[in-house]
């Protein structure tokens, strides 16, 4: 991480960049983002990577949800420039070879989404949960995706979708 | 967000030489509360000093039996640690009740202590909040004050600390260990936090040169006799209307010692070792949980909205006691209350 020089102009400091490097679904990419860009606004504006949703933006919604060096996280709640040298998996990642990963597919088998504008932060949150292992029961499965809001209400659904996978994986 | 400096910190005593270079610096670690502030102007930093990469990390025995836990142990990580699950069930399952499953991943043991009130008119940047701008008055106090503390207020200020895992830690008579320019000191966990008084801007004992770089757990974790109850609005993902972490060693029916604090009615932890007292060596009934409640209540104070906030703790203290005399621990994913 190169912080650049700060120039002053008219009185008012200009902000300064960053120049970070992230791997992104498996991609090494170097980007400058200013110090108040989250993670979030560099996949989305930045990347184009627009799968990531920005729901409400506070942390309260899980729609941004990716993995970080395989955990689960809010992009909205993180600066790009804090992540700068880590593995960040989006949405985008999870198919391998044009094969749905297991998590998607379970979410289409399941209906699992209405509106569809939370389901990347869904479906990311739910590869998480697996990979941390803590949740064998239904009731375990709602407590630990409690942090993932769907106003559709189609949460018997993705619980549904969630234990298919986990059966699979 | 306004504009602001960032820097990481490359050990402890470089952190500290940051942070006393600049009184508008502050530090960053998981950052899920101070970012969500920042956002609405609530904190204005002009430097953040990034810590997160800090060797702060570990989860150990000490000496004597304890543990000790890093600053920087993420949330998720001293939760589900088998040290601390098996030790110190309370303190597990204080954090499972809080936040959500991506937050726990990034917030820090040492940020726990250090987020603020989620008091509406603090983050509220239109109307008048003594925390937020100290003078200004309380907005809250006559203003819609259904979260609010029902002890230990002031007129300046009824704001309450938020925290789950505090409420754990101030029964497990946790330290916290700070640095600062001068070296390393201990706070008690009971002292760590304030109460509001006329400086409710001031949330915590820390001082503004100084870092926490571990927390330590005296060996005494409670791991039969214990409970963490959480009454709020949603069954998940929701802030505490009263909590109550409690702790106890049971000889056969006979309570031989408790220890018990309360959530989401004060500016800290509310531990009263008074009311404790009334539990040593009696009976484990409803009536004796029934007279320590109504002791550690004895000068609780509703404000219009949150009044019902007395009869709730109280039932509370009498349902967690309850839980812990039993052995029967509430569970975080099934939330039928025992």
């Amino acid at each position: 991480m190169a912080q650049a020089a700060r120039r002053v102009e008219h009185g008012i400091p200009t902000p300064a960049k960053y120049s970070i490097k992230i791997v992104i679904n498996g991609q090494e990419t170097q980007l400058e983002v200013a110090p108040w860009t989250t993670l979030l606004d560099a996949l989305r504006n930045h990347l184009e990577l627009t799968g990531t949703k920005k729901g409400c933006d506070h942390g309260q919604c899980g729609a941004c949800t990716v993995l970080v060096d395989g955990r689960r996280i809010n992009s909205c709640l993180t600066l790009a420039v804090m992540r700068d040298g880590s593995e960040v998996t989006t949405i985008e990642g999870l198919a391998k070879d044009g094969a749905l990963h297991p998590m998607q597919q379970a979410f289409i088998d399941h209906d699992a989404f209405q509106c569809g504008y939370c389901t990347s932060g869904q479906i990311c949150s739910a590869v998480g949960l697996i990979a941390e292992g803590k949740a064998k029961t239904a009731d375990e499965i709602r407590e630990q995706m409690s942090g993932n809001l769907c106003r559709c209400a189609a949460y018997p659904n993705i619980v549904a979708a969630i234990q298919q996978a986990m059966g699979a994986s | 967000m306004i504009n602001f400096q960032y820097t990481r910190a490359n050990d402890v005593s470089d952190a500290i030489r940051q942070i006393a270079a600049d009184s508008n610096a502050k530090f960053i670690a998981g950052g899920t509360n101070l970012l969500d502030l920042m956002k609405i102007d609530v904190e204005q930093p002009s430097h953040l000093i990034d810590i997160s990469h800090l060797p702060l990390t570990r989860v150990e025995e000490v000496a004597g039996g304890g543990v000790r836990i890093g600053a920087l142990v993420p949330n998720s990580d001293l939760a589900w640690h088998p040290l601390i699950a098996k030790r110190y069930p309370m303190l597990s399952s204080a954090i499972l009740a809080g936040a959500s499953a991506q937050l726990r991943n990034m917030a820090s043991t040492g940020g726990n202590l250090m987020q603020r009130t989620r008091c509406f008119y603090f983050y509220d940047t239109v109307t008048p909040c003594n925390k937020r701008e100290p003078g200004s008055g309380c907005s809250a106090i006559r203003g819609v004050n259904r979260i609010n503390a029902i002890l230990g207020t002031s007129e300046s200020c009824i704001a309450t600390h938020p925290s789950d895992m505090c409420v754990a830690l101030a029964v497990l008579d946790a330290n916290v260990h700070v640095m600062g320019p001068s070296g390393e000191r201990t706070i008690a966990m009971t002292d760590f936090h304030r109460l509001p008084g006329n400086t409710p801007q001031r949330d915590t004992n820390l001082n503004a040169d100084e870092i926490i770089t571990a927390i330590e757990l005296p060996a005494e974790g409670f791991n039969k006799n214990y409970t963490y109850l959480k009454i709020r609005d949603r069954l998940s993902y929701a802030f505490a209307l009263v909590s109550i972490a409690a702790g106890m060693e049971m000889d056969g029916k006979t309570i031989r010692q408790a220890r018990f604090a309360l959530g989401g009615v004060a500016h800290k932890p509310w531990r009263d070792q008074s009311a404790e007292a009334l539990l040593n060596g009696q009976q484990a009934t409803p009536e004796t949980f029934m007279r320590a409640a109504n002791h550690l209540l004895r000068d609780a104070r509703g404000y219009d909205h949150n009044t019902f906030k007395i009869e709730l703790a109280r039932r509370t203290i009498v349902r967690g006691l309850t839980q812990a005399a039993n052995g029967t621990p509430q569970s975080q994913s099934n939330k039928k209350i025992a």
